[in-house]
């Protein structure tokens, strides 16, 4: 017996798991899609009585302030992705390539803010950013998002680092090229892929944000996380739902588009228990 | 000079590729706990404190809201774990076989990954509150009278809808990471014992959870983390008190009553001091997984 077969008994055992899976995952979600087209749908019926807009008009309206939270987390979380690519790609470099001493010590560093709760740093770099002037603005919500995000953009690229060789860049020097160049024409083509995912789970990292962002934003601004809150607590269902289908469309298009190297690469699986 | 200067730049090569990660790490994420350390020892120049105390641990470890705060995230953090673990593990001992539909529910079981855990405790607001969709499946099949026969399963006491938030969050993940590791090993351990006569439940004991145990551990200890620092899932399903300690920290420090944050900070640094203990598990894990 082949352990890629599951033997004929077994049949039934898979059929249930599937369905297991498949209803425990859609459930929610199929609620989420139906309570945002529901118009009037009173206990106890299990259908929506008469469908509509509404919700839909609500969110696309500028008081529902959707659009406001969009813009806001849509800006901050371009920019944590632009500074995790900027800070994080050397870094990725030189632990998937290098040997030197005190590698564990770094790695060690960087699992830190992966598996202590952010909120005490948090909270001291609140009073730090309040001296500053940094709260309630993009750069100072971006900084504190990149401690999370940035260990996860790290472990994913050096990974990445890990399976490339220096020949082609090697190659490329000894006929002309000049570091820029290589860079360019060279490495980035090598790694683009995962660099790609990298930066998408990056961006999804801060995307997720919501007691960082309420911190340090100090409410003047508002991301996409803390226009939903409201309407989850005052039980508002149907504006609730259409704004969770808002906020959960990115991670569904990055899931889309991941979902091949989700089965081959641990590491960009591992990235994804933060969020 | 030009030489020397490329000389020093490759010496120091490594050192400067790591620095501006370590200094983000260092000094965003250290700087940021040692202010905070420093005000839960009474360190909090701001509102004029300059003595160094224990009081505030004192006060916190004293006071009864934290303590049943303290038993409560450690409870929902244990059991959404555990529970993930063992769930994660049983479907992949199925998920690893190919049959028809196979792919697709593999695809299906990744979705929860990427979602924002507010999202997933949306949906699950949906079909579990009293007027939710499963009270009114109950209702048209005449299982209830009324939405208060529902069981209370959301802004409950024990947290039910919390761990079942985190489950359906953190089961795809052990789960895939266990799926990842059972491909890269292959079936050649298992074909072998059952050549040497191993029946199923023994391949399984004694040839597939050795190999997948650290694996396991591992990401639980990523999910045990988690779920114990996550402050919007306590705070949107649970009920004020007792509360999570993210969310009692959060509350105080969130006080008009600025002499209130030391004890907050105090709060979140014992949350701090219990995840690194877990970090240096998760290290001696990892490592041990890697021999």
């Amino acid at each position: 017996m082949s352990t890629t077969q599951l033997g004929t008994g077994s049949a039934w055992l898979s059929r249930v798991v599937v369905l297991a899976i498949v209803v425990t995952v859609g459930l929610p979600l199929s609620a989420l899609i139906v309570w945002s087209v529901a118009f009037r749908w009173n206990y106890p019926d299990v259908l929506p009585e008469q469908w509509g807009r509404q919700a839909w008009s609500y969110v696309a309206s500028p008081s529902s302030r959707v659009f406001e939270g969009l813009r806001h987390s849509l800006v901050i979380g371009v920019l944590v992705t632009a500074m995790a690519n900027v800070i994080g790609l050397p870094t990725a470099r030189a632990l998937g390539m290098h040997e030197f001493r005190g590698k564990g010590l770094v790695e060690w560093l960087l699992l830190m803010p992966i598996i202590v709760p952010a909120i005490v740093a948090t909270m001291g770099i609140h009073i730090m950013f309040l001296r500053w002037g940094l709260t309630g603005s993009y750069f100072g919500i971006a900084l504190v998002h990149l401690i999370p995000a940035l260990p996860y953009f790290v472990l994913i690229t050096a990974s990445v680092f890990a399976n490339y060789g220096t020949e082609l860049e090697d190659t490329a020097r000894t006929l002309g090229a000049g570091r820029a160049q290589v860079f360019v024409w060279v490495t980035l083509p090598a790694i683009g892929p995962g660099l790609t995912v990298a930066s998408m789970f990056t961006f999804l990292v801060s995307w997720s944000q919501y007691v960082t962002t309420l911190l340090i934003g100090g409410g003047r601004i508002i991301t996409l996380p803390m226009v939903l809150f409201p309407f989850l607590a005052a039980g508002d269902n149907a504006n609730a739902a259409a704004v969770s289908l808002v906020f959960v469309a990115p991670a569904i298009v990055v899931l889309v588009l991941t979902s091949r190297r989700l089965n081959t690469d641990s590491t960009v699986m591992g990235g994804f228990g933060r969020l | 000079m030009a030489r020397r200067l490329e000389r020093l730049f490759s010496r120091f090569r490594t050192p400067l590729m790591l620095l501006p990660s370590l200094l983000v790490i260092v000094l965003l994420f250290g700087g940021g706990m040692l202010v905070g350390i420093g005000q839960s020892f009474g360190y909090f120049p701001a509102i004029g404190l300059r003595d160094w105390t224990f009081d505030n641990y004192v006060n916190v470890a004293t006071d009864q809201t934290f303590l049943r705060s303290l038993w409560l995230t450690f409870r929902i953090a244990f059991v959404s774990t555990v529970l993930s673990a063992v769930i994660a593990v049983a479907l992949v001992m199925v998920l690893r076989y190919s049959f028809t539909g196979s792919k697709f529910t593999t695809f299906i079981f990744q979705i929860p990954l990427p979602v924002p855990h507010l999202v997933a405790a949306s949906g699950l607001l949906l079909l579990f509150t009293q007027s939710g969709i499963f009270a009114r499946i109950a209702a048209t099949l005449g299982l209830i009278d009324r939405p208060a026969d529902f069981p209370v399963l959301v802004f409950d006491r024990p947290g039910v809808s919390i761990v079942l938030t985190f489950l359906w969050k953190e089961v795809p993940f052990i789960g895939l990471v266990v799926l990842a590791i059972l491909r890269s090993i292959g079936p050649q351990f298992e074909e072998l014992a059952q050549t040497l006569g191993a029946g199923p439940w023994q391949r399984f004991r004694h040839v597939l959870l050795p190999l997948i145990m650290p694996g396991v551990l591992a990401t639980s200890i990523i999910v045990f983390a988690f779920t114990f620092a996550n402050y919007e899932i306590p705070l949107l399903l649970g009920v004020r008190s007792p509360t999570t300690l993210p969310v009692l920290a959060f509350r105080n420090y969130g006080d008009a009553d600025l002499g209130l944050r030391p004890e907050a900070m105090a709060i979140s640094v014992i949350l701090a001091v219990i995840s690194l203990i877990l970090l240096g598990a998760y290290r001696r894990l990892t490592r041990y997984a890697m021999r």
